[in-house]
């Protein structure tokens, strides 16, 4: 049994970092499907479901900007752990001195808004007083209410996203159709020890990403 | 140390700068930021959260339970490996740590929460246990800031600078003074949007109420104590504080920022000090009574 809904999201800026670009970021053209996920999963989720994307509609022109920004470099090497035991004078990060901070820039999209339709499934984990129309309701009153479990995000906590029920009908953008190329579908999490990612082949028909039948790459 | 908070929040930060650079842009030889399409100024989020840093940094001086994990000086793997010893394990052996212990991912969360402020306030990515199969890799924190923009577009101008002072006796015999450039906004008034996550804070890090009375106390002084030659004259002008009845909000956050205006009074042109802008509230019908507006300043 699935329910679906609909949700309109927005914001200033957006970062959907390409896998293959990722020391200096570079967003995808739009929003990918577990990025969707995981702004539904922040306003509600529960471990008896399992949100879907079924399709994303671009709702504005698709448009760059970059920043950089002074960085913790990604990994420190691994410190003696005898010096790191004894050698501590406080408990702390590393951060300012020369070595440790890089500048990187990343090319992030402006001023964004998607529509997305999405449904979800039952899991096994759901209890026995859980039903389909007990996760719709709260699902349709936090968006209404705007309650979230925390504020959802477009890509990077520092581009929040804000929310609302979407009527499809209203602004739609149409008309823009490319091929996006190949892009990141979500992790697969079934093994925990090796957690992999998919990818589909992104083609927008006016404006619109359809997720429902297409193929799943491994 | 007091409970976890209880409710969501909102807040919209105002703070200016005179004659300063709020935030280079390493991109554009330290210039000021500005979104270059639209000439307005920016101020990244991570350059606030530093100085959040700072500030409680300065104020709790390393006092239990307040320190900061990301600061000067200190190697990252020293935290880390005090989180080990402190659940009782020699850090060679933690491969098999998760073997023996199952729950020493969530021991290490807690002692590392419990410790430093600002991974209570805004989360940390912990790699090395994260090679170690141990699952406490990344932490979300309850508080969540973005990029602070201007209310008007700013216009940054360079003023250029001399020394007399000359570092090298080379350069010295053959001039007497050293050209340098600095890069100003003469006025400018920000505004900056957070998010705090009740959730996030019962569930994850435990950010409490005496941490939230910090955190504006942090964000009303943070200027305060970051005074340099670069900076010029900055400060906070005001912070409105959205409190929300329950854990997950009373109405959207759009609806709560779009609240708060903030405008150039008409008759100024250019506008260089506080008072030529006007900050209002509009609170209209769509607003639930039970969302209370707090003016912190």
């Amino acid at each position: 049994m699935s329910v679906g809904v609909k949700v309109k999201i927005w914001g200033d800026y957006a970062l959907f970092s390409r896998p293959e670009l990722r020391a200096e970021r570079y967003s995808y053209d739009v929003i990918t499907p577990s990025a969707a996920r995981g702004i539904l999963e922040a306003i509600y989720w529960h471990p008896g479901m399992r949100w879907q994307i079924d399709r994303i509609h671009a709702l504005k022109p698709i448009c760059f900007t970059s920043i950089r920004r002074n960085e913790v470099k990604s990994r420190i090497p691994r410190e003696d752990p005898l010096t790191a035991y004894n050698g501590g004078k406080g408990e702390s990060l590393f951060l300012n001195t020369k070595s440790d901070i890089v500048q990187r820039s990343s090319i992030i999209l402006k001023d964004v808004a998607y529509g997305i339709e999405a449904h979800f499934e039952m899991t096994e984990k759901a209890s026995p007083g859980d039903n389909p129309g007990k996760f719709k309701d709260i699902m349709s009153r936090r968006l209404r209410k705007g309650e979230c479990y925390h504020q959802p995000y477009l890509g990077c906590r520092e581009f929040p996203a804000f929310f609302c029920p979407w009527d499809e009908g209203e602004e739609h953008r149409g008309g823009e159709s490319r091929d996006l190329g190949l892009m990141l579908y979500d992790m697969d999490y079934s093994n925990p020890e090796d957690i992999r990612p998919t990818f589909f082949r992104a083609k927008m028909e006016n404006g619109v990403i359809d997720l429902r039948n297409c193929e799943v790459l491994r | 140390m007091s409970e976890p908070i209880k409710n969501r929040y909102e807040f919209v930060l105002f703070f200016d700068v005179e004659n300063g650079n709020p935030n280079g842009d390493p991109d554009a030889g330290n210039l000021p930021r500005i979104d270059p399409e639209s000439g307005y100024g920016l101020v990244t989020d991570v350059c606030l959260k530093r100085k959040i840093r700072n500030y409680v940094e300065t104020v709790k001086e390393d006092q239990e339970g307040f320190g900061i994990y990301i600061k000067e000086n200190v190697p990252l793997n020293v935290s880390d490996k005090r989180a080990l010893s402190y659940i009782g394990q020699k850090p060679e052996g933690s491969k098999d740590l998760k073997k023996s212990d199952p729950d020493a991912d969530k021991k290490i969360l807690e002692f590392m929460c419990r410790n430093f402020y600002d991974i209570r306030s805004f989360g940390a990515v912990m790699t090395t246990f994260v090679k170690e199969h141990l699952n406490c890799g990344q932490v979300r924190g309850p508080v969540q800031l973005c990029f602070a923009r201007s209310v008007d577009p700013i216009v940054s101008q360079e003023v250029t600078i001399t020394r007399v002072a000359i570092t090298t006796e080379k350069d010295a015999e053959k001039k007497g003074t050293e050209m340098g450039r600095k890069n100003i906004v003469p006025y400018a008034l920000y505004r900056a949007e957070g998010f705090i996550s009740a959730n996030l804070a019962r569930k994850t890090t435990g950010f409490s109420e005496e941490d939230l009375e910090l955190f504006w106390e942090a964000l009303i002084n943070m200027f305060e104590n970051d005074h340099s030659a670069a900076r010029g004259k900055m400060s906070t002008r005001r912070l409105i504080v959205f409190k929300h009845s329950t854990e997950l909000g009373d109405c959207p956050a759009y609806k709560l920022f779009e609240t708060v205006h903030a405008e150039k009074l008409p008759e100024v042109q250019f506008p260089r000090k506080y008072s030529d802008y006007k900050i209002e509230i509009r609170k209209d019908a769509s607003i639930p009574d039970s969302v209370e507006f707090i003016e912190k300043i």
